[in-house]
């Protein structure tokens, strides 16, 4: 059964987190297709955590089509058309990464400099809407 | 969810010549987890007792669950359940005397509920209440107040005493009852992290005024920080500004209702909600 996990320091709201968590597990492929949440109720026990915080997670995942509940029976994970992304995109992604990451470690950059930089230059092509 | 949990109006309550609470004017919505947040000594017992009908307003007037809670009934009461700080108990009772003492004292109370949550804790009904651990008399305490089935649980402190793991375990109990059923729980704390989880509305109580109050999501999208170069100048213009901080060659404004900063090199960034709540408890607020 999926787990999840609840920083309280990293600034994203909780129910945010639960849904990125989902959507990394299926990207990642820890979540298949059919393969069946965890109850609210389950949830909220295991984490101490509001039950409206999961059940607006578990919404939005509805409404982002990661997920179909099935009342009396549980929330599961939908075939993925477009989400998934294809492997190749996914090897050529994170090899510029890499290759970017030692070119910053190589000029001096250590990791919370290298993280603000992401962070901020982040920050800035969200505010010009490009992710 | 049109009901609301708890409607006070300029409420205030003073002791001899202090006022420890003044222009309380709250409407809190049925069904959600509330925290009411602030320093000792801000008012946070006082109002939580002014909502349970322990004590009356100097001024102003109360309504729980729809009703008047001066002119409290019985039945009004057996909605309303409340803990009061360090769970008290009677220390020399079992823990099932306990739950006895508890059916005979209420009109509403579900004794086998509260059994089976005690044995889902481990905790034996045959042990005095005095030897068990603190955590242990939390959960009793609580299982308690959540047999009354209220429609609204007030709690003052509830975890203040506690330990890291029975604050958890505290919570998780806690937060299980409230996705079982529809009941609003009102709780203070001055513990200001860890809130985002369990709470989805918010007061903020400073030196006897409310300075905060309002759903999570909604405050947080309504406040943001704004970063740049040191100005003396408001960069947002139109927003109010909660709390300004200068260093050496920068700004930081906390700022609410405001558009994008057009200044260049300002740059907003959404806050986290505990260096906003701890922004509006470092305000100056006059005495109440």
């Amino acid at each position: 059964m999926f787990v999840f996990r609840l920083d309280t320091h990293s600034g994203v709201p909780p129910y945010l987190q639960l849904v990125q968590q989902v959507r990394q597990a299926v990207l990642l492929g820890f979540l298949q297709p059919g393969d069946r949440l965890p109850l609210i109720r389950e949830v909220v026990e295991d984490l101490a955590i509001n039950p409206n915080t999961v059940a607006k997670a578990y919404r939005q995942m509805e409404q982002e089509d990661l997920v179909t509940g099935r009342p009396g029976q549980g929330t599961f994970v939908n075939e993925q058309q477009s989400a998934v992304m294809a492997a190749s995109t996914y090897t050529s992604l994170r090899r510029g990464l890499v290759t970017w990451l030692r070119r910053a470690y190589d000029a001096g950059l250590d990791e919370q400099a290298v993280n603000a930089l992401f962070t901020s230059v982040h920050q800035e092509t969200r505010n010009e809407g490009v992710a | 969810m049109t009901e609301l949990a708890l409607r006070t109006e300029g409420v205030g309550k003073q002791y001899r010549k202090s006022w420890a609470l003044r222009d309380c004017t709250l409407a809190l919505p049925a069904g959600g987890v509330i925290a009411l947040v602030g320093p000792n000594g801000a008012g946070k017992t006082t109002l939580l007792r002014l909502a349970v009908g322990l004590l009356a307003p100097t001024t102003g007037m109360v309504e729980v669950l729809g009703h008047d809670v001066t002119a409290s009934t019985p039945h009004t009461l057996s909605r309303v359940g409340f803990l009061a700080q360090d769970h008290p108990l009677y220390k020399r009772f079992t823990v099932a005397e306990m739950l006895r003492f508890g059916r005979a004292c209420n009109l509403r109370f579900d004794k086998d509920l509260a059994e089976r949550r005690l044995a889902k804790l481990g905790i034996p009904l045959d042990r005095r209440t005095g030897t068990l651990s603190g955590g242990q008399q939390a959960q009793v305490a609580l299982a308690l107040a959540l047999a009354k089935r209220p429609d609204l649980l007030v709690l003052d402190e509830p975890v203040a005493s506690l330990d890291p793991l029975a604050r958890h375990e505290f919570l998780q109990t806690l937060m299980g009852a409230v996705a079982e059923g529809d009941v609003t729980v009102l709780f203070s704390s001055h513990v200001v992290h860890e809130l985002e989880r369990v709470c989805d509305h918010l007061i903020v109580l400073n030196n006897g005024r409310v300075t905060l109050a309002g759903d999570i999501d909604t405050l947080l999208a309504e406040h943001r920080l704004l970063m740049g170069p040191r100005t003396s100048a408001d960069p947002a213009q139109g927003s109010s500004v909660v709390e300004t901080v200068h260093s050496d060659r920068h700004t930081t404004l906390l700022v609410r209702d405001g558009g994008l900063p057009t200044a260049p090199g300002w740059q907003a960034h959404p806050v986290a909600l505990e260096d906003l709540v701890l922004a509006y408890l470092r305000r100056p607020v006059e005495a109440a």
